[in-house]
């Protein structure tokens, strides 16, 4: 069907997606205060959630299907980039939602508040997927930023995830301000919000360049900070090391996705004009995080640390995507999304499992012999680590392949070059792990606990684990589908 | 007499916002920060904005303010503040950065100026839309039809505000724990 925005229910079903999910998001709330007061584990508001995460999922399916727009110029754009973007984040957010079911239970966090700030958050990153206009970025990015802040510091026992979410909140909150100082000398140079415009103000020229590329810069800025590019990278280890894992989980793979994918929208078609003078800014970004992030996770002793540092330096790889700027990097960045998303759930997980739902047990030496006490768990946690390091028949080794497609394509030699020898470096931290796990012998005089692994836990690291390897054998139909999604997007930049 | 009210008015602001961040008491950045808001109330009123302006002095420099205010007064904040920036490389640091923001904008605006920034379309629209349906009307359609989603949205921003923040402060049950 055509979506025609002169009728007010149109702009509800093309944001059905959202609807349904803050829908969902309130009723998990309503649900959390009316229940028994002293409240049992809380399992069946996760549930719930997933039951709304999977509404929405469908809900966004049935745009996916066959809904169109009435031209290019609301608010909301219902194009299949936001929408497989949108898939992306609600895949996360239901793997997090799944790993939390035990977390949240043991470390009696309060279910219907955590539950609901996590699909809130998700809305707000399904709007930032979906804007057309800087304000609905800017709003999307808030939505979504405000519900993790909470979250971060949602452990009220533990100092250090007081200590996260503070830091998280007020760096975040200065980030934004960059943001938006950004997206007012845009909206000052071209005289719009709207990022179509704004690519046409740009293209013909009348927007005033002087107040534009301090705007760029700002904007560019304000984005850095949300994918913790270096030398906005500085709160990411305390922060996630900080924030309960399953939080860590979600803000590391559907956090990040969300920032990149507004990223993209907004420089590559609002700004794409303005490449060569943003370019060479987001080259040096991109340099320097790939090699900063990589080399520091290389001395990191703590598991979940050296994740934290190991997600800097995916942000640095999926960067390179964005100096590329054609189809295929677009593609290739959504494709690496989804895999990302996806290997870096499964690897907390296998931690929040270790750690038995708790937040001990993330040292390197914890996991000494972890793979012949816990072959399963083992097993899958290798997988992982592999497919984070890129070994060919995974899904990462995949994703970066099509990164460095588009990178090539683009002819940026360095980049590439720097992109494999510190994927090279990155073997070393990912297998000192996996290393051990099966070569290593439990650290002495500790009695390390049998574990008690959940199903939920157990079927979210086969679904991942199977994706993972899917992805890396038959990357097809993924790869259509994440190329198809840019393809909208293309048409807008190349039609100018 | 416009000029001279303008000037006025932006060295108040510009001034109470400096007095905002080197004040040393709480409750005195709080008073220049009423200033600054009523001053740029001043200025909407020179650009014809009587709604604008009505509304920042009522809903700012009002309520919020005040709420403000009896906040750092309930909870007794009101003490001086230690300054957490000592060291003097520092603070030239934040001179140099600042100058040079200031500079780079101050050459965007004369840059944008010479490009015809503010056009007067612009304003002939507005002044239109503004005789058409009033200076309520011309600020409620728009956010009620082009920017409903903004709009809406802003809504369920400040619904996860209050969910965060209670979820974050609200007092813990008997047992000494956060679930229920």
């Amino acid at each position: 069907m055509l979506l025609d925005y002169s009728s007010g229910f149109h702009y509800l079903l093309a944001l059905a997606p959202e609807v349904v999910l803050s829908v969902a998001g309130m009723v998990v709330l309503l649900a959390g205060v009316t229940g028994k007061r002293e409240g049992g584990p809380g399992h069946e508001l996760g549930w719930l959630s997933l039951a709304g995460l999977a509404a929405a999922a469908v809900a966004n399916g049935w745009l996916y299907a066959g809904v169109a727009e009435d031209g290019a110029t609301a608010m909301i754009a219902v194009d299949r980039f936001r929408l497989f973007a949108n898939w992306i984040f609600l895949l996360g957010a239901a793997f997090a939602v799944v790993v939390s079911l035990d977390y949240v239970a043991r470390q009696k966090l309060q279910a219907g508040e955590y539950y609901s700030l996590i699909l809130f958050a998700v809305v707000g990153m399904m709007f930032m997927a979906s804007a057309r206009d800087l304000m609905i970025v800017f709003l999307g990015l808030e939505l979504m930023s405000i519900g993790v802040y909470a979250l971060a510091a949602f452990n009220r026992r533990d100092r250090r995830s007081a200590e996260a979410g503070l830091k998280y909140f007020l760096l975040g909150a200065f980030a934004s301000g960059f943001l938006l100082f950004g997206i007012a000398l845009v909206y000052g140079a071209t005289g719009s919000t709207n990022i179509h415009d704004v690519a046409v103000a740009v293209q013909e020229g009348t927007a005033a360049r002087g107040l534009l590329l301090p705007g760029v810069a700002l904007l560019a800025a304000g984005f850095a900070f949300k994918v913790s590019a270096v030398p906005f990278h500085m709160w990411t280890p305390d922060v996630y090391q900080g924030a309960p894992t399953p939080v860590t989980a979600f803000m590391a793979a559907s956090v990040k996705s969300a920032a990149f994918v507004a990223f993209l929208r907004v420089f590559l078609v609002g700004l794409g004009d303005v490449s060569s003078e943003w370019g060479p800014i987001l080259w040096w970004l991109s340099a320097a995080t790939m090699v900063a992030g990589n080399l520091i996770a290389v001395v990191q002793s703590n598991v979940k640390r050296m994740l934290a540092y190991s997600s800097i330096a995916h942000g640095g790889y999926l960067l390179v995507a964005l100096v590329a700027g054609n189809d295929t990097a677009a593609g290739g960045l959504l494709f690496y999304l989804l895999v990302y998303t996806v290997m870096n759930v499964g690897a907390f997980a296998v931690l929040i499992v270790a750690g038995n739902q708790s937040e001990r047990g993330s040292r390197i030496e914890d996991f000494g012999g972890f793979g012949w006490r816990n072959p399963v768990l083992g097993v899958f946690m290798t997988i992982f680590l592999l497919s984070l390091a890129g070994f060919p028949g995974t899904g990462g080794f995949m994703a970066k392949l099509f990164l460095l497609q588009g990178a090539v394509e683009a002819r940026l030699w360095v980049l590439s070059v720097i992109l494999v020898l510190t994927t090279v470096v990155s073997y070393w931290y990912y297998l000192r792990v996996a290393w051990y796990m099966w070569m290593k012998d439990a650290p002495e005089g500790t009695a390390p606990a049998r574990l008690a692994v959940p199903i939920a836990a157990h079927a979210v690291l086969l679904i991942a684990a199977g994706l993972v390897l899917l992805t890396g054998v038959f990357p097809g139909a993924p790869l259509e589908l994440a190329m198809g999604a840019v393809e909208g997007l293309v048409e807008v930049v190349a039609g100018r | 007499m416009t000029w001279i009210l303008f000037i006025l008015f932006s060295v108040v602001a510009t001034g109470g916002a400096v007095g905002v961040v080197t004040g040393r008491n709480p409750v005195a950045s709080l008073l220049f920060m009423v200033a600054t808001l009523a001053s740029v109330a001043g200025i909407y009123v020179l650009l014809e904005a009587h709604f604008l302006a009505a509304v920042q002095v009522i809903v700012y420099a009002g309520a919020i303010m005040v709420l403000f205010l009896f906040v750092i007064m309930l909870l007794n904040l009101g003490h001086d503040y230690q300054a957490d920036v000592k060291y003097g490389l520092w603070f030239l640091l934040a001179f140099v950065v600042a100058g040079l923001t200031a500079g780079a904008l101050t050459m965007g605006f004369s840059d944008a100026e010479a490009t015809g920034f503010g056009d007067v379309a612009a304003g002939e629209a507005i002044d239109a839309a503004v005789l058409e349906k009033g200076a309520v009307g011309a600020i409620a359609d728009p956010l009620f039809t082009d920017y409903v989603v903004a709009f809406e949205l802003t809504g369920l921003l400040l619904l996860v505000a209050v969910v965060a923040a209670v979820a974050l402060a609200k007092p813990r049950n008997r047992r000494g724990t956060d679930a229920g």
